[in-house]
């Protein structure tokens, strides 16, 4: 089992994943400019119709991208509970002072949350890891065993679950497992870690028998292309950030945090 | 580009001049004063005991035993005129662990890497990469995922990999050691194809010789003391040599280490009875369905079929430890001594007198900082009084020859110790039934004896002992019943 699986076949598969990531960053810095609802509201109404028409739709809304919409709630309600009262009270308990203010910011804050989780996710379940690899040390020139030990160590993140399910069983086979398990549950951890080490060192040794960090200029068996398609998903990116602060402009509630 | 796929490759040649080398943190060297000369295109079967220093032969050839930090060398080790270290390239490595030298997620991103690394131009990759791929036999596209390929396959990649860098030395450290016997085959035979249309110069380390003796021209065997015990053609070392190979742990073509004697049939009775059983790693995956079977006091039932069949996890469900998807476990009061329902249901610590589970890989099961810790694990559990705990653990370190390791780490143990040290713990709580994962994986005839003899010791004295296993070696001359799951799910009586 494996979380670098290779997933072809969906749409935006072939762009470049730089550029993917690149368009999720001008509505992340619109999103963190201004707290109000209307921004937040029309990018995740964007969102959703930029990712339908990609052909991204059945990917949007898949269990993967739950926990968004799970998180998304619960940051509101405690932006809710705790934020900063203003306006009429609602109710009191303590500590807790639910306003008019704060059942705003609450709002504003669950959608901002959506509007910038949705992207990522639904953008990074579309990358492959190793073309993200070959983007990172292509296209931005990061250190090339930086990045492919990175990619590396990916691959192992699948063996250790396969690993901490038979560490689990064994435990129980050892007669432990009845009682304590957070002391359990920590010694097991470093187990873990001892046996992700020994895998990583023997996969080190692989990668050197291979020529990896041999003082010569490396070359690259795929090509990280940057064209038309990759400016496209940036424009893309740069257009929904634009329609979400134009609207918070026209809609008067365009509210830069610091002011 | 060529019509039989690998192309010829100039063969290195391999000189030691008083070699040795020294881990670091380690007192004594684990090579020393290693003379050996090898031509271009030899091809030699390196044999020698546990910790005569094979493999730390093989990787400093490759050039991977790393500086001054990782060791101390002496002498000097010569790859075509130049330091081996200095040589990367000239040589490609293949290791035993099929899971842990997968570099890509993809099949030809994964041959290409070495290529990559080399600085070969993008366009000279792909077609290295699809000969070398071609050479090995595998037929799968390039895109297809390293993920789900079997083991035999996985270390033909690990070989299309060194190939197409088109090394002039391939060096083979038991690659073959941890593969079903179909697998076994799979890789030597991509090997001696490889051999002869490149001509390139093979070292291959392998305990169980009888596979690569069509392979290989030439045999050296090196001592415990650093020099060589015995250097020739494969037919007469291996004959004239014989006593000293066996004494080394060298499993000689068609030996048997030992023979069980018969089981006394009279004593035997039901402990466990599956019937209909679905089982599954994953709850709701079942990877095997309707298993029928009887675990006997006093019998060693093997369990065999191909890799990824879900022996491994029948093994677990029979201990207890992963619940049945569908069927019936029922133990027979002898098992159950009082307890109530199926074993998955039982307590941890009410397994341990019941049912002892010895996994694939010992590292899983380790627990405490000293092997006499490890021991006492167990008996803690059972919370056995003081002096009984020391009587068993004693009792166990002298039985197994672990009374000099007591104070060391288990993880610091060697191949075979550990495995020792796995299955002492288990029988530290003496269970009445004993699960065992591979008992015999990567053994060295010595070792493999050992363990033998200590499974069938627990069978006289009345264990029910199931052991999932691929050695057709230990099926035949040690276990009673066998339950082959490729062929039939109901178990034949032998």
């Amino acid at each position: 089992m494996s979380i670098a699986a290779v997933r072809p076949g969906l749409p935006l598969a072939d762009v470049n994943p730089v550029a993917k990531i690149a368009a999720t960053v001008p509505l992340s810095i619109v999103l963190i400019l201004t707290l109000d609802a209307v921004s937040a509201t029309v990018a995740i109404l964007c969102e959703v119709a930029v990712f339908t028409a990609a052909g991204l739709g059945s990917l949007l809304w898949s269990r993967r991208t739950l926990v968004v919409w799970i998180a998304a709630p619960l940051t509101g309600i405690s932006m809710v509970l705790y934020g900063a009262p203003s306006g009429a009270t609602l109710w009191e308990f303590g500590v807790i002072h639910v306003t008019e203010g704060s059942v705003q910011i609450g709002l504003a804050t669950m959608a901002r949350v959506i509007a910038i989780a949705l992207p990522a996710v639904v953008l990074f379940l579309s990358i492959d890891p190793t073309d993200l690899a070959d983007g990172l040390a292509q296209t931005l020139r990061l250190p090339a065993r930086f990045v492919l030990g990175a990619l590396a160590a990916l691959r192992l993140v699948g063996s250790s679950i396969d690993d901490w399910r038979t560490l689990t069983l064994a435990r129980r086979a050892r007669g432990i497992a009845d009682h304590g398990a957070i002391r359990r549950g920590l010694g097991q951890a470093f187990a873990l870690l001892v046996l992700a080490i020994r895998r990583g060192s023997v996969l080190a040794t692989a990668m050197e028998a291979r020529g990896f960090g041999a003082p010569v200029e490396r070359t690259w068996a795929r090509t990280a292309h940057f064209g038309r398609a990759e400016w496209a998903v940036i424009g893309v990116g740069c257009l929904v950030a634009a329609v979400a602060a134009t609207a918070a402009v026209l809609a008067g509630t365009w509210n830069v945090v610091w002011t | 580009m060529t019509v039989t796929g690998a192309a010829p490759v100039r063969p290195a040649s391999v000189t030691a001049e008083g070699w040795g080398w020294r881990h670091g943190g380690r007192r004594d060297p684990a090579v020393q004063g290693l003379d050996l000369r090898i031509a271009p295109g030899e091809r030699v079967l390196l044999l020698g005991a546990s910790g005569s220093g094979k493999s730390t032969l093989l990787h400093g050839l490759a050039g991977v035993l790393g500086g001054d930090d990782d060791g101390e060398a002496t002498g000097r080790l010569i790859v075509d005129g130049q330091p081996a270290a200095a040589s990367r390239g000239r040589s490609g490595l293949v290791l035993q662990d099929p899971d842990a030298q997968l570099i890509m997620a993809r099949l030809g991103d994964d041959v290409a890497f070495g290529l990559e690394n080399l600085g070969v131009p993008r366009f000279g990759i792909w077609p290295r990469v699809v000969d070398a791929l071609d050479a090995v036999g595998l037929d799968l596209p390039l895109d297809h995922s390293t993920a789900q390929l079997s083991g035999g396959q996985r270390q033909r990649l690990a070989l299309a990999g060194v190939i197409a860098m088109r090394p002039g030395l391939i060096l083979l450290d038991e690659p073959t050691a941890n593969l079903d016997p179909a697998g076994v085959l799979e890789v030597r035979d991509a090997v001696a194809r490889v051999a002869d249309e490149t001509g390139a110069t093979l070292i291959v380390i392998e305990h169980r010789v009888s596979a690569w003796l069509p392979v290989v021209d030439r045999v050296v065997v090196l001592g415990q003391g650093g020099g060589l015990l015995a250097d020739g053609r494969p037919a007469e070392v291996l004959v004239q040599r014989a006593t000293d190979l066996r004494a080394a742990g060298v499993w000689l073509p068609d030996d048997v280490p030992w023979h069980a004697p018969q089981p006394d049939v009279a004593s035997r009775h039901p402990l466990l009875v599956a019937d209909g059983l679905d089982v599954a790693r994953v709850p709701g995956m079942p990877v095997l369905r309707s298993v029928d079977v009887q675990v006997d006091a006093g019998s060693i039932l093997a369990v065999t079929g191909p890799n990824g069949v879900g022996k491994s996890t029948l093994g677990l469900t029979l201990a207890g430890l992963l619940r049945p998807e569908r069927g019936h476990l029922a133990p027979h009061a002898a098992l159950a001594a009082g307890l109530v329902g199926e074993p998955w249901r039982w307590r941890s610590r009410d397994l341990l007198s019941r049912i002892g589970t010895v996994f694939q890989s010992p590292e899983h099961q380790f627990l405490a900082g000293s092997v006499r810790d490890e021991l006492e694990v167990g008996p803690r559990a059972l919370r056995l009084p003081a002096d009984e705990r020391r009587a068993r653990t004693d009792e166990l370190l002298s039985a197994l020859r672990l009374d000099r390791l007591a104070a060391a780490n288990p993880f610091t143990l060697s191949g075979g110790e550990k495995r020792r040290l796995s299955v002492a713990t288990v029988l530290a709580t003496r269970p009445r039934m004993l699960v065992l994962d591979e008992p015999t994986f990567g053994q060295d005839a010595n070792t493999w004896r050992e363990l033998a003899r200590l499974i069938v010791a627990l069978r006289d004295e009345g264990v029910g002992v199931v052991a999932v296993t691929h050695d057709e070696t230990f099926v035949d001359a040690i276990a009673d019943r066998r339950l082959d799951i490729s062929r039939t799910m109901t178990e034949a009586a032998r």
